[in-house]
């Protein structure tokens, strides 16, 4: 709406689109204040230029520290996707698949999903878009055993980059966490030399519970980032703010729709200024 | 598990007001806060949680609760009834048709649970004397139909497909006539996911529905959903008319807000709760039970 002045109800608007924007209520209410400091300290008095101090708030607590690349530049790389059910994993792990196969990098995928019905013939399907070869074993088959086999085949074929896809798991099923642990393990151990990045994928329409994620599954695996998933959708994927405050753990990509090119860098300045876009 | 950290903030509230003898009208208007808050935490939607608070403002900031012997017990007395209020009270069955076949529709957003619960509510109603059809209506997520394949194997259950060439309308319109002609009377259509902006894929599903007149039609929404959760619900709704929804992954940490949020704002039942991956993990829903233990009685 249109404001003539910088009152509270301004701020109150504001406050309401961070809320509905899954930010939270404990990083909205600091968001804010930090707002009110901004303003009095830029001597801000106009209403349109609040909107742009807040955007430039949060573009500045998302990029605090410097970005670091995916790939190892000389030498191999291990991807490990993890995450609850049903975020993208399998999906972002053919767009990756893609991109980095355009980039001529050498892509070999392990499909250490072995629990959910057809994840595998899904994941198939992917890698045969993206044109890049699978390692599978059969369903319902020990997923560690599929990692460890990638691993020795990543090495013999030389690739640059093995990415492993997992089983959806909920964070409070605690023996599913140690299976991934092991898996985790089994990476660290078996292939010392690539770059070990461990990716959680969180779905943009997860509420408050996506800390509660990140946050269990950094227990049992040590994760570099986020793939924020689905944000062609109207929601806006405001808990990242509060996962990168409390936690540390950057957006690495985000997914934007189903289509193989349906994933992009993550860019704060744009994320920060969709989040006041009506949608 | 879901709500219980909701039930735990809610009944901290409540002892702060159950101590207090008199309350003046600041007590109340902070307890509200309080309350406000721990619904805001627990991913309820920002404008139902505004609607919820002024209601219970409106009825406890009075004379009637302030100058009874037990006003924080009236307080709490009335954000109880507003809670039941808001989740609904009675348990709500699926529709079967008197007669023929009755046709059950699963959509929702990606991701959201469609296939597994079609699986799941294909061998629930096995169990109750039915002979279910689930129809693969989904064209487009890669191996869609293996999934819906695998899982109606394991439940026992008959999986109609036509591959991923053909229309989803035929392929509804055709599974209906397969169940027909094979004496089953109970048709559940698993949809491919979209966004509830999509209109190409929204429309597809109106002319599902046009064609095979389904009796229930079952939103099916994830619980871990935030503050979106309505704009979805409302636009499902909005486009199709919902007779109800099915909540998944409520065997997950999440404050289960989304619940609250979808019948508030659509006022359609939460008819199942799906409580794991597994295919017997389906439950009927009781929204009593649920507003009895977020608020600890
Ligand atoms: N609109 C949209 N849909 C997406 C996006 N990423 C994935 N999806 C869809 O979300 C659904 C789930 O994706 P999957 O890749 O199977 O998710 P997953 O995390 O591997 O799921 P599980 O293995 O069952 O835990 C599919 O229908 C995907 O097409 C995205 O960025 N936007
Ligand atoms: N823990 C848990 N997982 C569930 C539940 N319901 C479904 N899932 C999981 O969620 C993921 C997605 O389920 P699907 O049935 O494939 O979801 P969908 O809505 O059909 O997905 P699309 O067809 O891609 O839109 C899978 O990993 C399921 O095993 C549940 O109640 N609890
Ligand atoms: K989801
Ligand atoms: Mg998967
Ligand atoms: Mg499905």
């Amino acid at each position: 709406s249109n404001f003539r002045h910088i009152d509270e109800d301004l701020y109150e608007e504001l406050e309401e689109a961070l809320i509905m924007a899954d930010f939270g209520v404990e990083t909205t209410l600091h968001i804010m204040e930090s707002l009110k400091e901004k303003v009095k300290q830029e001597k801000i008095t106009e209403p349109s230029a609040l909107k742009v101090a807040l955007q430039e708030i949060i573009t500045k607590l998302l990029t605090d520290q410097p970005r670091e690349e995916i790939l190892n530049p000389n030498g191999p790389t291990v991807i490990l996707v993890i995450g609850v059910n049903g975020v993208g994993k399998t999906t972002s792990i053919g767009k990756m698949s893609h991109l980095f196969k355009s980039q001529h990098k050498k892509v070999l995928v392990a499909a250490a999903d072995t629990f959910r019905a057809a994840a595998i013939e899904q994941l198939q399907v992917w890698v045969n878009r993206a044109g890049v070869d699978l390692i599978k074993h059969e369903e319902g088959t020990d997923a560690a055993a599929v990692v460890f086999d990638a691993i020795a085949a990543a090495k013999s074929r030389k690739s640059d980059v093995l990415i492993c896809d997992t089983a959806g798991r909920l964070q409070n099923k605690t023996n599913l966490m140690k299976e991934l642990e092991k898996i985790s393990r089994i990476i660290a151990r078996e292939y010392p030399e690539a770059k070990k990045e461990i990716l959680i994928v969180l779905d943009a329409t997860t509420g408050q519970n996506a800390i509660q994620q990140v946050k269990l599954f950094k227990e049992v695996a040590d994760i570099n980032g986020i793939i924020l998933t689905k944000l062609d959708g109207t929601a806006k994927g405001g808990a990242i703010v509060g996962i990168y405050e409390s936690l540390k753990v950057p957006v690495k990509y985000i997914g934007v729709g189903e289509q193989i090119n349906d994933l992009q860098p993550f860019d704060a300045e744009i994320f920060a200024t969709a989040l006041f876009k009506e949608s | 598990m879901a709500f219980d950290q909701l039930s735990t903030k809610l009944q901290d509230v409540f002892k702060q007001l159950k101590g207090k003898g008199k309350l003046s009208d600041k007590d109340v208007k902070l307890a509200l806060r309080e309350v406000k808050l721990a619904l805001l935490e627990a991913d309820v939607n920002f404008k139902v949680v505004k609607q919820f608070i002024k209601t219970i403002e409106e009825r406890a900031v009075g004379h009637e609760v302030m100058e009874s012997l037990t006003p924080g017990q009236q307080v709490i007395k009335i954000v109880n009834e507003e809670l039941i209020n808001l989740m609904g009270s009675t348990q709500s069955k699926i529709n079967f048709a008197p007669r023929g076949i009755t046709v059950i529709m699963m959509v929702g957003l990606q991701g959201a649970g469609k296939t597994t619960t079609s699986a799941k509510l294909s061998s629930h109603i096995k169990s109750q004397g039915k002979r279910p059809l689930l129809v693969a209506c989904d064209v487009y997520r890669p191996a869609a139909i293996d999934q819906l394949t695998k899982v109606g194997k394991q439940v026992n259950v008959p999986v109609f497909s036509m591959g991923s060439d053909k229309n989803p309308v035929d392929i509804a319109q055709a599974g209906v006539n397969y169940a027909k002609e094979n004496n089953l009377d109970v048709v559940i259509i698993d949809t491919a996911g979209r966004l509830h902006i999509d209109e190409v894929l929204m429309d597809e599903l109106k002319n599902i529905k046009a064609l095979v007149k389904p009796q229930e039609i079952l939103l099916v929404v994830d619980a871990m959903t935030g503050q979106d959760a309505v704009n979805v619900a409302e636009s499902f709704d909005q486009t199709l008319g919902l007779d109800g929804v099915v909540m998944t992954k409520l065997d997950g940490d999440s404050r289960g807000g989304a619940a609250l949020s979808v019948k508030a704002v659509t006022n359609k039942p939460i008819k199942f709760v799906g409580m794991g991956e597994k295919l017997n993990d389906l439950e009927p829903f009781h929204p009593e039970r649920i507003a009895s233990r977020i608020l600890g009685m």
